[in-house]
């Protein structure tokens, strides 16, 4: 195996660093430090979202909701626009578009709303292991309050298998909720069979398409959605905003409310419009309609030649994932032999994520790298790259240059590393921690 | 997290990286943690066998950056003393030492017992060891 490895001088750790211009040697393009390749965790404004919003806040300041002066009829406007904007991107009209404060507000919506509605055809709701805790976590509260809960599985690339769900309908069944594509992995489900599926049994489908919306085409009416959770910083718009699309014909989706105060949004969702907001999430959206052949097409490229570079640099690298059923801009590696902190640590001039324990609050890997089966080994030697908008070619070069060195270095320090090289099974070792 | 500036520097430039000869009966080596954990460590030591004193020590860590500077911590502190002296190190002052925020106790935990493996290692050796035939004259 040939390692072309371009060595850099050590970066210090932990100092604070204002946007530093490093020269990258292989293709002298330069490039600025940090680096941001954590798309998946939030984006930048876009600086046309900016520029629309700002108005907003400035002399269109009205409440979307005083209908007798010209103040509230421009907020109105906004509002009326950016609904049409998000409707177009997923081929929805307007009407069924509510606006919430984010894509977590958006699931409890959805999955709560259908609960207490539908509540006397049925209590069964189904969902997977490998959601979002915005689901996970609304579907433990409802099995509190007496619903049951199915969690399917996913196989071994992270898709939910179509018998299983079949399986596991039955006369109770009120709802599915099944996201479209994985925050950590990138792996899209296969939402318009699930819906097709959904539709023939009578069962509401939800899925939370937060990372999917504005990376990949579509149509609420062709994937046979019901509900869709939309989160507006996940699309290079404002935090703090987001949407929900709810159907409302073949069938018409009723929701019981979440907050009561005035009725808007057709009673679904009482409050003041977060105008500035809203607009921004509809300026992210038109901006998604019109640019998302080329950027997703741009995405992959990009995510490909990292890929690419990274596992002809270094053996024992593995993807967690299925890499053909996958959102364009993802890439979920792990490094045998190597800690994802540790990683971390060493490309502190990048902005990236890791599944490992270490990485986490509790101190619990990766639930969803658990779910398919990936060794916790493995799972702690993971790393998310969750490319964007803004990365360049140099950056992805710069990047795959900086890991491989960073993980050479540490595989030298590993001694799981050096077991292995010496033939050890490391599976058949009795360790001392366990 | 930000990390301590010695946890910072142990990263960076770790102290006694490598590898001793296991079979050797002079060497005493310690494997703690599991890969699930997200923790390995391996802990080796040369001893003296007059004096009984550590002359030397190496690791290898599989685990995070605190993780690595605790046992790399560790490889420097017990350099130069007795198998005894070595013994009282404590954890907590691997704590003190590098600052470690309370969710990385546990690295330092590691590294402690990483020394009393090794140390468990080599008084095995020692134990089990053929008495060498003396020369009659």
């Amino acid at each position: 195996m040939s390692t072309q490895v371009t060595t850099f001088p050590p970066v210090e750790i932990g100092v604070q660093t204002d946007a530093q211009t490093k020269t990258q040697p292989t293709n002298g393009h330069a490039v600025t430090l940090p680096i941001y390749m954590d798309n998946h965790a939030t984006t930048p404004v876009d600086p046309r979202v900016l520029e629309e919003m700002l108005p907003y806040f400035t002399n269109k300041f009205g409440n979307a909701a005083s209908r007798n002066h010209s103040f509230g009829w421009a907020g109105e406007e906004a509002i009326e626009t950016a609904r049409e904007r998000i409707a177009k991107l997923i081929g929805a009209t307007p009407k069924e578009i509510i606006f919430t404060s984010g894509a977590t507000e958006s699931d409890n919506l959805a999955i709560k709303g259908v609960a207490e509605m539908y509540r006397e055809k049925g209590n069964h709701i189904i969902t997977a292991v490998t959601e979002h805790k915005a689901v996970l976590d609304t579907c433990k509260r409802l099995e509190k309050y007496g619903f049951r809960v199915t969690y399917l599985p996913v196989q071994k690339d992270g898709l939910v298998d179509l018998d299983d769900l079949k399986r596991a309908m039955d006369e109770k069944t009120i709802l599915v909720t099944i996201m479209a594509a994985n925050n950590e992995i990138g792996v899209v489900q296969p939402i318009a069979e699930i819906g097709k599926l959904c539709h023939e049994k009578g069962v509401i489908f939800h899925t939370d398409a937060t990372q999917y919306v504005g990376k990949v085409p579509m149509d609420v009416i062709k994937q046979n959605l019901d509900l869709v959770s939309i989160s507006g910083h996940k699309m290079y718009g404002p935090k703090g905003v987001g949407a929900l699309y709810v159907r409302r014909k073949n069938p018409r989706v009723q929701l019981s409310p979440l907050i009561d105060g005035g009725g808007h949004e057709r009673g679904m969702r009482s409050g003041t419009l977060n105008v500035p907001g809203i607009a921004g999430l509809g300026k992210a959206c038109a901006i998604c309609s019109e640019e998302m052949p080329q950027e997703s097409c741009r995405m992959a490229g990009l995510r490909n030649r990292l890929r690419d570079k990274i596992m002809s640099s270094l053996d024992e690298v593995y993807i967690n994932g299925s890499m053909e059923h996958r959102l364009p801009n993802n890439l979920n590696i792990s490094f045998a032999y190597v800690e994802g902190e540790s990683l971390l640590m060493g490309i502190n001039d990048i902005a990236v994520s890791s599944g490992s324990a270490c990485t986490s609050a509790t101190l619990e890997p990766s639930y969803v790298l658990k779910a398919l089966g990936t060794g916790d080994d493995l799972a702690h030697s993971s790393i998310r790259f969750g490319l964007g908008r803004f990365n360049t070619e140099a950056e992805v070069d710069y990047v795959a240059a900086r890991v491989t060195e960073t993980v050479q270095r540490l595989r030298e320090l590993s001694p799981l590393y050096e077991m292995a090289k010496e033939g050890i099974d490391l599976k058949s070792v009795k360790w001392a921690g366990e | 997290m930000s990390y301590s500036e010695k946890v910072i520097d142990h990263y960076n430039n770790p102290r006694n990286v490598g590898s001793m000869d296991k079979q050797s009966s002079d060497v005493g080596t310690g494997l703690v943690g599991a890969p699930e954990c997200g923790d390995v460590m391996k802990l080796q030591i040369k001893v003296n066998p007059e004096t009984n004193v550590i002359e030397d020590a190496k690791f290898k860590t599989f685990g995070c950056g605190s993780a690595i500077a605790s046992s790399s911590l560790a490889t420097e502190w017990v350099k130069g003393k007795t198998i005894a002296e070595a013994l009282t190190i404590k954890n907590t002052e691997i704590v003190k030492e590098l600052a470690l925020p309370p969710v990385k106790i546990h690295c330092s935990v590691l590294a402690e017992d990483a020394i009393r493996a090794a140390i468990g290692d080599w008084k095995k050796k020692q134990a089990s060891a053929v008495p060498v035939a003396v020369e009659a004259k």
